[in-house]
């Protein structure tokens, strides 16, 4: 089987990697001249499915729970599995309470257990949640990794495309996230910075709870932090604002000050694809399957979702359907 | 029914559209409160010319009625400029008027409210401005144009509910004729009653439903308790009494004590 995929985001390389474990011959085509650039070149890396719980529905749990798994089979040795800290200020106590009710998977702990866990942030935080089972991992390095490993299988990658046909292929996966053409698609733009000191060093990705600023600090070789990541409803993808920056640097500074010596390495943007109810979809049309909305899940969901793809078309049988109903509506179902 | 400005409308609640989990979630928690009245910011997401359309078009599907915002603006100028962006895309003269003064406790800069409300009144605009409840401010901006007031009962997103009940009590003794709207502060159903049942005509909330564990039954909750307080309002409420007064009478009955 012959199989196009359209897209070399996190959504078209774990599709591709998928289909070609599964036995498919896989061109990958990206209308970018290199890997990178796009919305998952700017991720987090978070696999973490309990944390995102907070806010997101029960699917991004169900779906996401096995995400560290798939990436550590996938790309061996990109996958840290430290599990998320979350902390907050002493006067924001109740956010702390307020994300631990709507969370599961976590344990409390104190001033004395988390300075052994990040002994840089020592006597700074009174109290926090700590989620064991999560993991992260660096999106550009996996995503190289995926690449390559891709190569190795046979896979073609064909870079700097225009718009492919799909003639001579059985199956075509659209993986092209806001360029798709999909008017139920919405864009949810991201701002993250990656700052490099070496006067603090962290072992697990750091959430920072914050009523107006919550930020995360995700660790990165070469003592470098990625720190994200704002939610604003556009699909702009103009530089970092002032004001976005601002932001996000005062929450690394209070989260440590010695963030205020560090170098801004770079900026950077990136434009999630969103449903209304902001969960991904697996669809098809014809010879055609489409997937897309990962929103602020890429490296989570996608693994998920490029089973529920390969599943269609190797097991008849194992279509299962992604539920979209709100959690509001199961309770009262 | 509610007559604000012209406009019957079918609920005393208005409800902001920021922080839900999801626009699906958004959208069934206007439909659960049965509100007719939304607002949005425009603001933030007007980075990029006109790249926050996609949202804006989920707003609108929505068919209710939009008050849009000039949230975090801190100038007159700036909250000038957002009104007149906003007429422009929502295709409404209505404007739900901040300008904020202190960066912490996101007080109105009451000065410039006046001064921005002045100015968008004389151009045509129906001004709702988001102010405290001092009754001073409050005359200033019925002189400045405006026919409908929006005090807050405690800062933005607090969830303190009523901190000061005698200042709200006397702003309605004050303009028995105003259409007054709390705005801000609110944090749960009982607090919403409470303002109701003092003969407040609506309220405004964002956050204590958007940020519940499930903003669809909040929001429920919240069009009921609106509802309650309004209804009870005006049916006349027994006032406290210092002694104990029996529901039924106890003459005559086989015990007496």
């Amino acid at each position: 089987m012959r199989v196009l995929v359209k897209g070399a985001g996190v959504a078209g390389l774990t599709a591709a990697f998928e289909f070609a474990t599964r036995g498919a011959a896989v061109a990958v085509a990206e209308t970018r001249h290199a890997l990178g650039g796009n919305a998952s070149w700017f991720a987090g890396g978070m696999l973490a499915p309990w944390c995102e719980r907070e806010s997101a529905e029960q699917p991004v749990l169900d779906l996401g729970r096995d995400a560290a798994d798939w990436w550590d089979a996938a790309t061996p040795g990109q996958v840290i599995r430290a599990g998320t800290l979350v902390v907050a200020a002493p006067r924001d106590a109740g956010e702390l309470e307020r994300f631990a009710s709507r969370t599961s998977g976590h344990r409390r702990v104190d001033e004395d257990e988390i300075a052994l866990l990040e002994p840089d942030l020592a006597g700074r935080f009174r109290r926090g949640l700590l989620f064991l089972d999560e993991a992260h991992l660096d999106p550009r390095l996996a995503m190289a990794a995926l690449h390559d490993k891709l190569a190795a299988m046979g896979a073609e990658f064909r870079f700097g495309a225009d718009a492919q046909h799909g003639s001579g292929f059985d199956r075509q996966i659209d993986c092209t996230g806001m360029a798709a053409a999909d008017d139920r698609l919405r864009g949810v733009r991201g701002e993250m910075l990656i700052l490099r000191t070496p006067d603090i060093s962290l072992s697990r990705p750091v959430r920072l709870l914050h009523p107006r600023f919550p930020l995360y600090a995700v660790p990165r070789a070469d003592t470098q932090f990625m720190i994200g990541a704002t939610m604003v409803e556009s699909r702009s993808v103009g530089p970092v604002t002032a004001r976005s920056m601002m932001e996000l640097l005062g929450a690394a500074y209070a989260l440590h000050p010695a963030f205020g010596e560090a170098e801004i390495v770079e900026t950077g943007v990136g434009v999630r694809p969103a449903f209304a109810d902001n969960l991904p979809r697996v669809e098809t049309s014809g010879e055609i399957i489409a997937i897309n909305g990962l929103y602020r899940h890429g490296f989570l969901l996608a693994p998920a979702m490029a089973r529920q793809a390969a599943d269609l078309v190797f097991n008849q049988d194992g279509t299962k359907e992604l539920t979209h109903e709100t959690d509001g509506q199961r309770r009262s179902a | 029914m509610f007559d604000l400005l012209g406009t019957t409308l079918p609920s005393r609640l208005l409800l902001g559209t920021a922080q839900y989990p999801s626009p699906a979630i958004l959208a069934d928690a206007v439909k659960a409160s049965g509100t007719s009245v939304v607002t949005v910011s425009l603001r933030r997401e007007m980075a990029g010319g006109r790249a926050g359309e996609q949202f804006w078009s989920l707003i609108r599907s929505l068919g209710v009625r939009i008050l849009p915002n000039t949230a975090g603006c801190h100038s007159v100028r700036e909250a000038v400029t957002t009104a007149n962006m906003a007429r422009e895309v929502f295709g409404t003269n209505w404007i739900k008027l901040e300008v904020i003064g202190n960066h912490d406790t996101l007080q109105p800069d009451v000065f410039g409210l006046v001064e921005a409300a002045r100015i968008l009144c004389e151009d045509g605009f129906a001004v709702f401005p988001y102010t405290t409840d001092d009754l001073v401010v409050a005359e200033r901006l019925l002189g400045a144009g405006c026919k409908v007031l929006m005090p807050w009962c405690a800062p933005i997103g607090s969830a303190l509910g009523p901190v000061n009940i005698m200042a709200l009590r006397s702003m309605r003794g004050h303009f028995p004729d105003v259409p007054l709207i709390v705005d801000a502060g609110l944090g749960r159903p009982s607090h919403a009653a409470t303002v109701m049942e003092l003969g407040f005509n609506a309220v405004l909330l964002n956050t204590a439903v958007a940020r519940a564990a499930d903003p669809v039954g909040m929001a429920r909750a919240f069009g009921k308790a609106v509802e309650a307080g309004r209804e009870a309002f005006s049916s006349g409420m027994l006032e406290p009494r210092d002694v104990a007064v029996p529901s039924t009478p106890t003459i005559g009955r086989a015990v007496f004590s």
